[in-house]
C-alpha cells in the first residue's frame, strides 16, 4: 500500500517539474511550484518525517509562493523567449549529470536500512540521551534546539543576514533614501551658511 | 484593499485561528511536530494574508515596519543571549543545563527561549520582506 503512495506521489512530481519546465506562464509555474512543494511535503509525512514535513508545507508551498507572486507583481509574468533555441550541448551536459546522480544511487543505503552508516554516527547517543539528559518527548526539538544548538543559531543567523540584505536591497526607500534626503538637506545648510 | 465579499469574511475568520495555531506550534513544539521556525512561517504567512486582504497600509499600521525590524535582531539576540547566560553560569555557550537547578528544566527553559528566539526572527523576516516586495515601485513605500 504504501509503495502505491510512493509511486503516485513520484509521478505527480515528476509531471508537475516537466509541466513547469515547459509552461511559459510563469503564474502557473509559480502556482505549480507550490504544488509541488505539498507533494514533496506529504512524501516526507509518507516516511514518517512530519517536522520536516511541516517545514516544507509552511515554506515551500506557502512563503515562497507568496513571495514569488510578488515578485512576478513586480515584473511580469511572461517567460522571455530569448533563449528557445534548442541546445544540444546543454541537454547532453544535464543527460550526463542526471545519469552520475542515479548511478550514485546505487551505493546508498536502502531507504530506512538500520546498517546504514547514518544511524551509527551520532543518532544512537541523540536517541540514547534524549530521555533523561533534554526531557523532551519530540526528539526532533531536542537535536534541533539543544544537541544542534549551535546549527540552529547558524541557521537564525541566515535568516538575520538575508533579511538585512533584502532591506539593504529594496529597503532603499525608507532607509537609504531618507539618510540621502537628509545629507542632502545638510550639505544645503552648510552652503547656505557658508 | 481587495471588494471580496467571500474572501474578506473567510480571511477575517481565518487570521486569529492561524496566529492561534503558530503560537501552538510554538509552544508545543517539545512534545509534537513543529517548533520555532515552523511557527514563525506561520505567523508570517497571517501577516501577509492580512496585508494581501485589507491593503499594505493597513498592515503597516497593525505591524509597524520599524517594530517588525527591532523583532528580526530580538529574536536572534534572545537565542544568543540565552547562550551567553549559560556562559555566565558556569556552562558552554548553549549548554542549556545550567540554566536551572535541574539540569532538564534548564534544558526546557533553553529550548522554550531559544525556539521563541528563532519563531520571532522568522515571523519578522517574512513580514519585512513581503512588506519589502509588495511595497516597492509605490511612491509611499
Amino acid at each position: 500500500m504504501i509503495d502505491v503512495i510512493h509511486i503516485v506521489l513520484f509521478t505527480f512530481l515528476a509531471v508537475i517539474a516537466i509541466a513547469i519546465i515547459r509552461l511559459r506562464d510563469l503564474f502557473a509555474a509559480v502556482m505549480l511550484m507550490g504544488i509541488f512543494s505539498l507533494l514533496s511535503a506529504s512524501l516526507f509525512t509518507v516516511m514518517d518525517a512530519v517536522d520536516v514535513a511541516f517545514t516544507e508545507a509552511s515554506v515551500g508551498a506557502g512563503i515562497s509562493t507568496v513571495l514569488l507572486l510578488a515578485t512576478l507583481s513586480l515584473t511580469t509574468s511572461k517567460e522571455s523567449t530569448l533563449y528557445q533555441r534548442p541546445q544540444p550541448l546543454a541537454l547532453a551536459a544535464v543527460v550526463l549529470t542526471g545519469v552520475a546522480l542515479v548511478y550514485a544511487t546505487f551505493d546508498m543505503p536502502r531507504y530506512g536500512d538500520p546498517t546504514a552508516p547514518i544511524h551509527h554516527h551520532v543518532a544512537p547517543e541523540y536517541i540514547a540521551q534524549t530521555g533523561e539528559v533534554i526531557g523532551v518527548p519530540n526528539m526532533v526539538t531536542a537535536i534541533l534546539a539543544s544537541f544542534r544548538g549551535y546549527d540552529t543559531w547558524g541557521e537564525t543567523t541566515v535568516i538575520f543576514t538575508a533579511c538585512v540584505g533584502v532591506l539593504l536591497l529594496l529597503g532603499g526607500s525608507r532607509t537609504v533614501y531618507r539618510v540621502r534626503h537628509r545629507n542632502d538637506g545638510e550639505s544645503d545648510d552648510d552652503g547656505a551658511a557658508s | 484593499m481587495i471588494r471580496h465579499v467571500i474572501l474578506r469574511v473567510l480571511s477575517k475568520l481565518l487570521i486569529p485561528l492561524i496566529m492561534l495555531f503558530a503560537l501552538y506550534v510554538q509552544f508545543h513544539g517539545d512534545y509534537g511536530p513543529g517548533g520555532g521556525f515552523q511557527a514563525g512561517v506561520i505567523f508570517g504567512a497571517a501577516i501577509i494574508l492580512y496585508a494581501l486582504m485589507f491593503g499594505l497600509e493597513a498592515a503597516k499600521r497593525v505591524f509597524p515596519p520599524r517594530v517588525l525590524e527591532f523583532l528580526v535582531a530580538f529574536g536572534l539576540l534572545l537565542y544568543g543571549s540565552v547562550g551567553v547566560t549559560a556562559i555566565l553560569d558556569g556552562g558552554n555557550f548553549l549548554e542549556y543545563s545550567v540554566l536551572s537547578h535541574k539540569p532538564v528544566h534548564g534544558q526546557h527553559l533553553g529550548i522554550l527561549l531559544v525556539e521563541l528566539g528563532v519563531g520571532i526572527t522568522v515571523a519578522a523576516v517574512m513580514a519585512t520582506i513581503f512588506f519589502l516586495f509588495a511595497g516597492r515601485g509605490r511612491s509611499d513605500a
